[in-house]
């Protein structure tokens, strides 16, 4: 993984190809459909997008540094946080280690 | 003869949609990002656009990384928004112009700007968000569109520089557009922020001011930061910023900022509101 800007991984050509059928999952839950299937079986519904094993452990471990590292852009794990109704400030500060408020915190510090 | 009128800069984060269906425009959190509007309300009152022409990027609603264009271009009658699987309320339909979409896709393609031409698209937050902080309330939006998506997805991203030209080939093809219409153009997003990585929660005020203060007088000056310099000082998806050096690029005339609004945080972003007033020769001439 590109890292050259700390904490920072830039989703080009490698992460792109890497994370192909995680964010293909991902993208899939546009549809209320979609995620209900997810729901009702994770195990069957990754084996459907041919995830591989990294990707698996990160979908279950709902870790989503992890979820990057497998290649995951934000944009399509964001609708896979949506569906247990995590937002981005949520998974904000499950990537920084703080709870929801200091991250919160932290946001409107940045403003002062 | 078209005129264009201006520019509006704007943040689009989702959650602006879920504040608006719950009413939440005047609670203290939203209060300093809704107020920026009520000049932009007066303004549009006022310029009465017909048209506006969107600089955005997709999140994942009508593009996938199957097929992903640097640049394309809307020339459907009619763009439906639809779930996006983050739980933000479906948007109504908004209007298009396809005759306007071909004479900005003839002179963009002339200009060898190679353009993705889309006659069937979805718009996401990206657009309906911003059309409903312009146009606030129930009714249809009282504008066509013709929406323009940049990729801000997927690296490589197109440079500061080429997405500024993109913009003056469209506003040069405006300007030479027959039909007497009043045209706004719009781009969406930023600034400083990152959802991903341990770096989430980044916001640069000092940056977001420079690139703010550059942008009416010396958007040239801008172009000078590369896409990773910008992601180092914006926030990886602070390159947003994309879309409002498009829509700058269209301002063809005299620019002017005429209205800013600043606040810190939205959600994770740093939420900018801006107008820009395009004096153009064929306007000044009219009045």
């Amino acid at each position: 993984m590109k890292q050259d800007i700390p904490g920072t991984v830039m989703f080009d050509g490698d992460q792109a190809q890497k994370g192909y059928a995680l964010n293909r999952m991902c993208f899939s839950f546009n549809s209320a459909e979609n995620r209900a299937a997810f729901r009702k079986d994770e195990n069957a519904y990754c084996a459907k997008y041919g995830l591989n094993e990294e990707q698996r452990a990160a979908v279950k471990s709902r870790n989503v540094l992890r979820l990057i590292e497998a290649g995951g852009n934000v944009y399509y794990l964001a609708k896979f946080a949506g569906i247990f109704g995590l937002n981005v400030q949520d998974i904000g500060a499950q990537q920084t280690g703080t709870t929801v408020e200091q991250f919160k915190a932290k946001l409107a510090a940045a403003g002062r | 003869m078209a005129t264009i009128i201006g520019g509006i800069g704007t943040t689009h984060v989702p959650s602006i949609g879920k504040a608006i269906a719950e009413g939440k425009e005047n609670d203290p959190y939203w209060r300093p990002f809704f107020q920026g509007f009520d000049y932009v309300h007066y303004w549009l009152a006022r310029e009465k656009p017909d048209v506006a022409v969107v600089f955005y990027n997709d999140h994942g609603l009508n593009f996938f990384l199957d097929k992903l264009p640097t640049f394309a271009v809307g020339a459907a009658r009619e763009y439906r928004n639809e779930d996006e699987g983050w739980g933000i309320p479906v948007a109504r339909s908004l209007t298009g112009d396809p005759v306007l979409s071909w004479h900005l896709i003839n002179t963009l393609i002339a200009d060898e700007f190679d353009i993705t031409i889309c006659q069937d698209m979805l718009v996401d937050h990206a657009v309906t968000i911003p059309m409903a902080l312009m146009w606030p309330g129930d009714r249809r939006q009282p504008v066509r569109i013709v929406p323009i998506s940049i990729n801000t997805v997927q690296h490589p991203l197109p440079s500061l520089r080429r997405c500024l030209n993109l913009g003056r080939s469209v506003g040069r093809a405006i300007d030479s557009y027959e039909q007497d219409l009043r045209v706004l153009i719009v781009g969406t997003g930023g600034l400083s922020h990152q959802l991903d990585g341990k770096r989430a929660g980044f916001i640069n005020k000092e940056f977001d001011r420079l690139c703010m203060d550059k942008l009416p007088g010396d958007p040239d000056a801008l172009t000078r930061y590369s896409i990773h310099d910008f992601v180092e000082q914006a926030g990886a998806q602070g390159v947003e910023f994309l879309n409002w050096m498009a829509m700058r690029g269209a301002l063809t005339g005299r620019v002017t900022e005429v209205h800013r609004n600043y606040h810190i945080p939205i959600s994770n972003t740093a939420a900018a509101t801006v107008v820009l007033e395009n004096g153009s020769v064929v306007r000044r001439k009219a009045a």
